[in-house]
């Protein structure tokens, strides 16, 4: 103690702390120390204790935080509803649901994915929003032959060139409507020439490509191509670029970029000029609530409207909209009909999920009624056959809808072509 | 050292409890806690290879997940689309994180404080957006997946995740080592007095350009060293390795632990990793908890976790 005194006396810039402060940052550590190893003991015991296995265990993964959250948040009430519905119990046995964020990170998914399959012990996945998340997957759910449900991942090569026994698709693939629609915008909207305006990925590329193949195939003609960054905040210098003496625009956005895209659309003088066609997220019901009169007549194709006139999605899009207040856009019914496809496979197999094997086989076999975008049934890659409709933006009753006005009934991934053939092609690319 | 030691007398027996834990646990621990302590590891290389920068140099970096993406996606490359064997991978991984690294590093080499974190955050964009679109290469936004597992490859008897854990362990603790002997070197030395005042080092004759630009390469060169790691472990690489979000956790990774340690950017790893994942287990708002965490830790210990105590320099 006299020392201490003595050296701060003598070298007021030592590196001794007084001892008030010695007192407090001795504090403040033991603070610190004590919440790490507070958190490590909770941590370990949560490792350590398993809970039994009577209910069956679904893990489940969407993102739900970041910029694809209110994407990953309407595939979960669709989910929700549905498990809320049934009760939570199929094939005799209680469910059990474990929801993760993926936060549209592969990498974070993957080990989202890790945690589900090998802490929770799930017996059977689904989720995923991202084809980029869906293919990271893809080689781990393989690899721990743990049968997954992807209800929205729409790249192509899924159920194509790479596809897994263990992977079963009940939404659809990018270029799956875009090949019926490619032929319809020829023969019935009567268009010979198109600018296309799309998201600079993989979506992007698989939409525009089936559509230009089929709609080129009818004798149409695409005039100019751009494409724009996933980021994109202005469309001035990419509307400026479209010859105005093209029959259409096929325009394939989603979320913020659809809504500026379409005021925009308006603001160059374009609408009313060009015809406007483009692919199903365009006009989505998770954005169109929020678009105004500059939506109004645009055509597009996908294998859900929120207005189809069926008694089926009748009632689901009425439940749906009293329960979140909401329309239901097709990541909602994504999981809705997901969900029922998962709990019928159960069902097939009296509840007994241990048996992977016989999930996976009941999960390619089974053919739900009653769904809300009609029916469906999984072809032998584990792909959707299913009903794309023709879709128009109109005003009903002071709401905007995707009024479906025409139906290509059971289209399948690979359109009319040959499988065999038309897997031996490269995959639609920019 | 000594009289920095005996200063904080609780820093020696946390090392020693993080080693012998590290070193023992995962035999007794589920595959997916072995999981999370394998990228905590991997990420531990990273933020100590950021460290050398940010804490010994005092170069901001805000782009160095950068190398890291591309030393990933050289052995994603080569292991895939080439079939390469598993050392040319590791190789051509390396060897082309570290010849970025010396090229970047002529051009940022000249700059500090802010206008550095602005150029090696420009030339992370640029990264991720190379990763984003040369699409034949990188596969773009779908990224390259079915990348061999590394435990055979290696010859090593067993297969899952603790033998690749215990590998990913061997790499950390070598690269700690050759990380530790570097700042304790003359060389680093002259880094950290850079970092101090780089006038007063000019005039003492030092080339300081010349030690910026090494110490720049050198945290390149391990960033490689993790991004080969991580493509391994996820079996896959994508756009998201190297941008912005990952470069910036990164960041906090090293002021959350204590830069200028090597210790406390593992630390920041760890718990970032740990936290990330446990949280959002139970809460939707996780990402809420971890910016609390991180507002306490710049209340409480504005220089880290690791430099608690520490009385502030300057």
């Amino acid at each position: 103690m006299e020392s201490r005194k003595a050296t701060v006396r003598l070298k007021p810039d030592t590196t001794y702390d007084r001892p008030a402060d010695a007192v407090s940052a001795f504090r403040r550590t033991s603070v610190v120390v004590a919440i790490v190893a507070l958190i490590t003991a909770a941590t370990l015991i949560a490792a350590q204790t398993g809970t039994p296995q009577t209910p069956i265990k679904i893990g489940f993964m969407v993102p739900l935080s970041g910029g694809n959250a209110q994407n990953g948040r309407d595939i979960l009430n669709g989910f929700l509803m549905y498990l809320d519905e049934i009760g939570y119990r199929a094939g005799g046995r209680k469910i059990e649901l474990i929801v993760e964020d993926d936060e549209a990170i592969p990498a974070v998914g993957l080990t989202k994915a890790r945690k589900l399959i090998e802490r929770d012990e799930v017996h059977v996945m689904a989720g995923a929003l991202l084809s980029s998340t869906g293919y990271a997957l893809a080689p781990y759910i393989t690899s721990m032959k743990i049968p997954m449900v992807y209800p929205v991942v729409s790249a192509d090569d899924l159920t194509q060139r790479r596809r897994s026994e263990w992977i079963v698709r009940t939404g659809w693939s990018g270029s799956q409507p875009n090949h019926a629609f490619g032929e319809y915008a020829y023969r019935t909207l009567g268009i010979r020439s198109v600018v296309t305006i799309a998201l600079d990925y993989a979506f992007g590329w698989e939409s525009v490509g089936g559509f230009e193949r089929t709609f080129q195939a009818q004798g149409g003609h695409i005039l100019k191509r751009i494409w724009v960054p996933i980021s994109v905040h202005d469309f001035a210098p990419y509307l400026a670029q479209i010859p105005r003496d093209a029959d259409a625009v096929y325009a394939l956005l989603l979320g913020r970029s659809a809504l500026q895209f379409m005021r925009q659309y308006q603001e160059f003088g374009l609408k009313g000029r060009v015809q406007l066609i483009g692919g199903g997220t365009t006009t989505d019901e998770h954005v169109l609530p929020f678009m105004g009169d500059e939506a109004l007549g645009t055509v597009t194709a996908l294998h859900y409207s929120a207005a189809l006139d069926t008694p089926a999605n009748k009632t689901f899009a009425e439940s749906y909209r009293t329960r979140y207040k909401k329309i239901p856009s097709y990541y909602s019914e994504s999981m809705y009909t997901g969900g029922k496809w998962l709990i019928a496979a159960i069902n097939a197999i009296d509840g007994r999920v241990e048996d992977r094997q016989a999930l996976v086989d009941a999960l390619r076999r089974v053919k739900p009624e009653g769904l809300p975008r009609g029916p469906v049934e999984l072809d032998q890659y584990g792909n959707p056959i299913e009903n794309v409709y023709i879709r128009r933006v109109e005003r009903v009753n002071g709401q905007l809808q995707n009024t479906v006005i025409d139906t290509f009934p059971g289209v399948s991934q690979f359109w009319t072509f040959d499988p065999a053939r038309y897997l031996s092609e490269p995959l639609y690319a920019r | 050292m000594a009289a920095r030691s005996a200063e904080r007398p609780w820093r020696t027996p946390v090392v020693v409890l993080l080693a012998a834990f590290l070193l023992l646990s995962p035999p007794l621990l589920s595959a997916y806690w072995v999981g999370l302590l394998t990228q905590a590891v991997i990420l531990g290389i990273l933020a100590m290879s950021l460290d050398l920068l940010i804490g010994y140099t005092g170069l901001p970096s805000l782009g160095h997940a950068g190398f890291f993406g591309v030393a990933a996606y050289g052995v994603g490359v080569l292991s895939t689309t080439y079939h390469a064997g598993v050392w040319t991978s590791i190789a051509g991984g390396f060897l082309v994180g570290t010849l970025l690294a010396a090229l970047f590093g002529l051009i940022v080499s000249h700059v500090r404080d802010v206008y550095f974190l602005m150029i090696t955050m420009a030339l992370g964009m640029v990264l991720w957006g190379l990763s984003f679109r040369w699409i034949p290469v990188t596969g773009g936004d779908n990224g390259i997946s079915g990348i061999p597992r590394l435990e055979g490859l290696i010859g090593l008897p067993a297969t899952g995740p603790v033998p690749f854990y215990y590998v990913a362990l061997l790499v950390f603790a070598v690269s700690a080592l050759l990380m530790m002997l570097l700042v304790r070197s003359p060389f680093g030395l002259t880094l950290q007095g850079i970092r101090e005042h780089e006038p007063r080092m000019r005039s003492l004759g030092f080339n300081t350009w010349l030690h910026g630009y090494l110490s720049y390469v050198c945290a390149g060169a391990f960033a490689s060293i993790a991004g080969i790691m991580w493509a391994y472990y996820n079996g896959f690489v994508s756009p998201t390795y190297l941008d912005l979000t990952a470069s910036s956790e990164l960041f906090l990774m090293v002021t959350l632990g204590g830069p200028a340690t090597l210790v406390g950017p593992v630390i920041g790893a760890g718990a970032i990793v740990i936290l990330k994942n446990v949280m959002s287990a139970y809460t939707a708002r996780w990402l809420l908890i971890l910016g609390i965490v991180y507002i306490v830790t710049i209340l409480w210990a504005p220089q880290g976790l690791w430099n608690l105590g520490k009385r502030r320099s300057g």
